[in-house]
């Protein structure tokens, strides 16, 4: 017994990147599913459209009616702010929190993974993007609030799915630079310590 | 019709030797599925793109390498962009020369990175040539009334 979504319109995502080049890839990937795609280049402007004003802080909120998210799916490297800030403000805002978040990342860096995740995160796609890891959004997608556990499959949260490469594509290289996004999530966990 | 099929025999022989040889990887296929009726043109303009970003990268990297305080950090943001870009199109010799063109910014090894700009240039234009010639095949194919054939 499940909740029937009984809704026409195409269900709607939000991708963020900074490459011109993989946001027309992911924008075709998406249509592929019949999703209906906004792209922008910056976490700034996908807050924007998610309607969180006040640039510095993104305090306010303030959506346009006509707007309606069911998921947003982000690149992790990008200049200003990177996806995981994004994921962050998203989870921290009480209006956007229940938008499931994707990240995707050319980098295959175990404690970037796991940091996404943790922070809620419901997939992380290593790139380049492939049309299998799209179907696996399927779950996420769903016009009504409440996930209906019967009729869609429980998808496990299992970051090994995401490293498992096995066409050696060019994007697993294996290369663990640190890179200054990493270093930022290690000083932003250390203030991120709760009181016993 | 014999012109047709023979073009599509070089097309197909021409693609394989370009998976062969290492200059595509699966990523290429992966865009050819990407396109159809609706989108006939999405390899050529993601190629396009491609192309385009490459010769800015090039020239950035030149660029960078020539200051006489090198940032390192700027190269390996310029080699990361590159790395993206030639891996989301597939073109994998481009990528592999950039995973060593990375090491070398990390160890800021100025030599190192001079011969990757290098090789990471050579590679870069014979992909390019590799995939211009792959398109004029196509077009020929397509004006002699023919199909481009699928790639398994």
């Amino acid at each position: 017994m499940g909740v029937i979504s009984i809704s026409e319109t195409p269900l709607h995502v939000l991708a963020v990147d900074d490459s011109n080049i993989d946001r027309k890839l992911i924008e075709r990937l998406l249509k592929t599913f019949s999703y209906h795609v906004t792209a922008v280049d910056s976490g700034i402007k996908a807050l924007e459209f998610l309607g969180l004003q006040d640039v510095e802080n993104f305090q306010s909120f303030s959506p346009s009616p006509e707007v309606e998210v069911n998921l947003v799916i982000t690149d992790y490297c990008m200049p200003g702010m990177t996806g995981f800030e994004l994921l962050r403000k998203i989870k921290e805002s009480k209006s956007l929190k229940d938008i499931p978040v994707v990240i995707m990342s050319s980098d295959n860096i175990p404690a970037r993974i796991n940091r996404c995740l943790e922070e809620g995160a419901e997939e992380f796609f290593l790139k380049p993007v492939r049309m299998s890891d799209v179907d696996k959004l399927k779950p996420y997608l769903s016009k009504n609030e409440r996930k209906t556990t019967d009729e869609e499959e429980c998808v496990s949260n299992d970051s090994s799915g995401a490293m498992d490469d096995d066409d050696g594509g060019g994007g697993n290289d294996g290369v663990e630079a640190r890179s200054d996004e990493d270093e930022q999530i290690e000083k932003d966990q250390s203030l991120l310590i709760l009181p016993p | 019709m014999a012109a047709v099929s023979q073009l599509q025999r070089q097309f197909i022989e021409y693609t394989t030797s370009l998976y062969n040889e290492g200059y595509l990887d699966d990523q290429f296929t992966q865009l050819q599925k990407l396109q159809d009726e609706s989108n006939p043109e999405f390899v050529v303009e993601v190629v396009s793109l491609f192309f385009e970003d490459s010769e800015k990268l090039l020239n950035n990297l030149a660029t960078a390498l020539q200051q006489k305080i090198v940032d390192y950090k700027q190269v390996d943001s310029h080699v990361h962009q590159f790395k993206g870009s030639s891996s989301s199109i597939g073109a994998q010799r481009v990528t592999n020369v950039c995973v060593h063109f990375r090491n070398y910014c990390e160890e800021k090894n100025l030599d190192g990175c001079l011969r990757c700009l290098q090789q990471v240039k050579h590679e870069y234009i014979l992909v390019r040539n590799k995939l211009e010639a792959l398109f004029r095949l196509e077009q020929q194919i397509l004006q002699a009334g023919g199909s481009i054939p699928m790639m398994e």
